[in-house]
């Protein structure tokens, strides 16, 4: 399969998933390399890459520190989900921005994907 | 910081540091990893090598977090290399090869919740590591033993 992959910035990916912005509203032309999501924060460890955007059902402050520990360059948070105030805080701290969007993880995470946002295997090929 | 200590650890081109980790203080946990990662950050280390001591540290840190009573994290950086020891007093671990296996895990409900429990933590510690070791005694304590070369190709 010969699909055609792309770095996004935060803007599209927003207007994509009509995502509300938590944090990080002056930062929308960050560009995230690729994406991923997942509820283990184990397997973000294990597999997460530096520059990758999350998507995550998660909302304690964990979500957050576990992002800033793998390099992950923003969060969104499906299913209207939002995290609590101490993630808020770190991710405030860290430069890390925060989105929701009402969509559940597999509508979010299609969307992304049909827009050409790689894998993180799928981006390491490409770099 | 004591000046005198800051001179003897220029002199013998060692940055030593040793945190204290409290158990089941999920408020806080991965604090430690996170200080560590800034400073590593700030002495200007190279990115892949942070990535990796931050990820073994924050596996660690959580693993006492979640399972022991109270830990000690024994950072050390020479121009070689860096070495975290983390020693903690729990419940130990009965059978290490198990507990090293993906995908094992005894972790409880509350600890899921939060995203762990994967049984990923040791051996993803184990492959960001150049040296690794592991020892245990039941009901006393558990003690990792990381090291990272600075010049390390590894991943
Ligand atoms: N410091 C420790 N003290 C006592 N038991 C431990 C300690 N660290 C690990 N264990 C035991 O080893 C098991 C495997 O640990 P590991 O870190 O690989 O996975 P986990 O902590 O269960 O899940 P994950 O790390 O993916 O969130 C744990 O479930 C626990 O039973
Ligand atoms: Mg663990």
């Amino acid at each position: 399969m010969n699909r055609k992959i792309k770095k996004m910035t935060l803007r599209e990916i927003k207007d994509l998933l009509k995502c509300e912005v938590i944090t990080g509203d002056d930062n929308l032309d960050l560009e995230v390399l690729s994406g991923g999501g997942c509820d283990l924060m184990s397997d973000v460890l294990a597999f997460g890459k530096p520059g990758m955007l999350l998507l995550t059902g998660l909302t304690n402050a964990q979500s957050v520190r576990t992002a800033d520990i793998v390099d992950i360059k923003a969060i969104i948070y499906v299913r209207g989900k939002r995290p609590d105030k101490e993630g808020i805080e770190l991710a405030k701290k860290k430069g890390i921005p925060l989105l929701t969007t009402k969509l559940m993880m597999f509508e979010a995470c299609g969307i992304l994907y049909s827009a050409g946002l790689p894998g993180v295997n799928e981006a390491e090929k490409i770099s | 910081m004591k000046l005198r200590k800051l001179a003897k650890m220029a002199i013998e081109n060692r940055i030593e540091h040793s945190f204290v980790i409290k158990g089941k203080d999920f408020g806080n946990a991965g604090n430690v990893s996170t200080k560590i990662k800034d400073l590593l950050k700030e002495i200007g280390i190279p990115p892949s090598i942070i990535r990796r001591v931050a990820i073994a540290t924050y596996e660690a840190e959580m693993n006492v977090v979640m399972y022991a009573n109270h830990g000690t994290l024994n950072f050390a950086l020479t121009p070689q290399k860096i070495e975290i020891v983390v020693d903690d007093r729990g419940p130990g671990i009965e059978d290490i090869e198990l507990a090293m296996q993906e995908g094992y895990s005894t972790a409880t409900e509350e600890m899921r919740e939060m995203g762990f429990g994967a049984g990923m933590g040791l051996p993803n510690i184990k492959k960001n590591s150049d040296e690794f070791e592991i020892t245990s005694e039941v009901n006393k304590g558990t003690k990792l033993r990381i090291v990272i070369y600075l010049d390390s190709k590894n991943e």
